[in-house]
């Protein structure tokens, strides 16, 4: 029989504090419904997804119910639409198509509006990239994603420069729904290609035809075993958060092949991420402070960070049978209630988060900026997160939403869980105009003589 | 299959009657019952065998999610192999 604390620990986890799985994401490849008449191949696309996601979203709901673990998003990620649109046509007619397909299963969002450029554009990028605007403002369930560099290619600051003008343009026309268009795009350094978090999602070329990804969550687990080791020094927090990484991943690894035996469809990998949400009590932000910090981007926030995203890494691997995705600590401002409140005090600066990326699992997530901010400033935020993942080999990523119309320390509000939160003051005084313009490309940095 | 039943909630007399008597409604076959009262808080856990249930799933833990809300008790019905998965390597 069960030892009824552990019985009791596992209830406790679910019901006080939100232990779930973020999403089942399923992963499609679309390159067998390419055809040159783009009707034809919006059709296949069609077809092609709602047969194999059909279910998916019930399955979700039957795998929640039998095993009393809440499972938050069911999601479909596709091969980037880029690829299918180098035949020609109109892009935005995929992102209708997929917005139909979204309607018929009932998932939350579909991730692949994406186009990779890390190196330059091939037919179908740069007609996707220019349509990104108007495909998020006219879809509610798209998210699009561009990747612009790599650490192996360098980064090609020519789409650096054009997503800088797409961000801005997707804000403003969707300017009346608090600029939500931006929530869904995200610009990414070295994407991978099975991640199945949005916006961010995508289905790489290297996956199989269909795939079944999960995502844990739990913040708020990590913060409460953190609670009861007050005073143990370093080595002991991240022994405690390893160990609970480990349970929270065994989760994902529980529903991830119970959602692919009953889908048949092959099991892809479990992201280890601690990704958090608006609610009390699932916050990353919270973990840090937890450790001892008064409050989240002070200084020792780096440090803090680095921790937790490595004992996490080093918990959930064992618990897995294959980890990938993004795996680590998510910091997306406005989905996170205790980074909410440190940018709203003051004391989370972007430029504090800038820092935090270089050891986190991803980049500037979520983060408003004022509505002045010029395309060209948009762009070297990108660069520069961009540079920080080429150079250490990991994955960046910037999701800014320029709040038009508004200035820093006004709020924007998304609502669910995408949140809301302060626009935080960017540096404008002094323009990187003139080095964005050059464009060009940033050439793959050294991989040894490293210091 | 079997689940785990998990009550929680204040002490009072007849819980376990209670609990069992949906379990023999349902055709669930109670293999064993732990239970301890920490401070009035009443727990119990109950491993049950649902192979011979005679509805559905679903219906099974509806009951008991009912029977938790008219008795102020927070039931929950939960496969076992979420705790095995958490807490066995």
């Amino acid at each position: 029989m069960l030892n009824i604390n552990d019985i009791m620990e596992t209830i406790n986890m679910i019901s006080e504090e939100n232990l779930d799985i973020r999403t089942i994401t399923m992963g499609i490849s679309l390159l067998d419904c390419a055809d040159s008449d783009i009707k034809r191949s919006c059709d296949k696309v069609y077809e092609k997804i709602t047969r194999l996601a059909g279910n998916l979203v019930k399955t979700g709901e039957d795998i929640e119910r039998e095993y009393g673990i809440p499972i938050i998003n069911k999601r479909i990620s596709v091969t980037p639409i880029a690829l299918l649109a180098a035949n020609g046509g109109d892009p935005v007619m995929y992102a209708k198509t997929l917005q139909r397909v979204a309607d018929t299963t009932g998932v939350n969002f579909i991730g692949g509006y994406s186009a990779l450029v890390h190196k330059g554009f091939s037919a179908g990028d740069e007609a996707l990239i220019r349509s990104i605007p108007e495909a998020l403002s006219i879809t509610d369930n798209i998210c699009s994603s561009v990747n612009i560099g790599s650490t192996k290619s360098g980064i090609n600051m020519d789409a650096v420069k054009l997503m800088g003008e797409v961000v801005r343009q997707t804000a403003e026309i969707t300017a009346n729904r608090d600029c939500i268009g931006c929530a869904k795009l995200v610009v990414f350094c070295n994407a991978v290609e099975d991640n199945p978090f949005m916006a961010g999602a995508f289905h790489g070329v290297g996956e199989p035809d269909c795939v079944v990804h999960v995502g844990v969550s739990g913040p708020g687990v990590v913060q409460a075993a953190l609670k009861k080791c007050p005073n143990g020094d370093l080595g002991q927090v991240a022994e405690t958060i390893k160990r609970t990484a480990f349970k929270i991943t065994r989760m994902g690894q529980l529903v991830g092949t119970e959602a692919s035996k009953r889908l048949g469809v092959p099991f892809g990998i479990v992201d280890l991420s601690l990704a958090p949400t608006p609610a009390v009590g699932d916050s990353v932000a919270h973990i840090l402070e937890e450790m001892g910090l008064e409050t989240c981007g002070i200084h020792g926030t780096t440090a803090a960070l680095a921790l937790l995203n490595d004992a996490v890494k080093k918990g959930g691997v064992m618990a897995s049978s294959s980890v990938g995705g993004l795996s680590g600590a998510f910091i997306p401002v406005t989905e996170d209630a205790g980074m909410i409140d440190a940018a709203r005090s003051g004391d989370l600066l972007l430029e504090k988060l800038e820092a935090m990326t270089a050891v986190c699992s991803v980049g500037l997530d979520m983060i408003a900026i004022p509505g002045e901010t010029p395309a060209d400033v948009i762009s070297a935020i990108i660069a520069d997160e961009a540079a920080i993942g080429m150079v250490n080999s990991k994955t960046t990523a910037v999701r800014v939403i320029p709040a038009i119309g508004k200035k820093a320390g006004e709020e924007l509000n998304f609502g669910g869980l995408l949140g809301s939160g302060p626009i935080m003051k960017v540096n404008l005084t002094k323009s990187p105009k003139r080095f964005i313009d050059r464009a060009g490309r940033i050439p793959a940095p050294l991989q040894s003589l490293k210091n | 299959m079997k689940t785990v039943v998990s009550v929680i909630g204040k002490d009072a007399v007849g819980i376990i009657s209670k609990v069992s008597a949906v379990c023999a409604d349902c055709g669930a076959n109670i293999v064993d019952i732990t239970q301890s009262v920490l401070q009035d808080m009443f727990v119990m856990v109950m491993l049950t065998e649902i192979g011979g249930l005679n509805c559905s799933f679903t219906e099974f833990s509806d009951k008991m999610k009912n029977l938790g809300t008219d008795n102020n008790l927070d039931i929950r019905v939960m496969h076992e192999d979420i705790f095995n998965s958490m807490h066995r390597i």
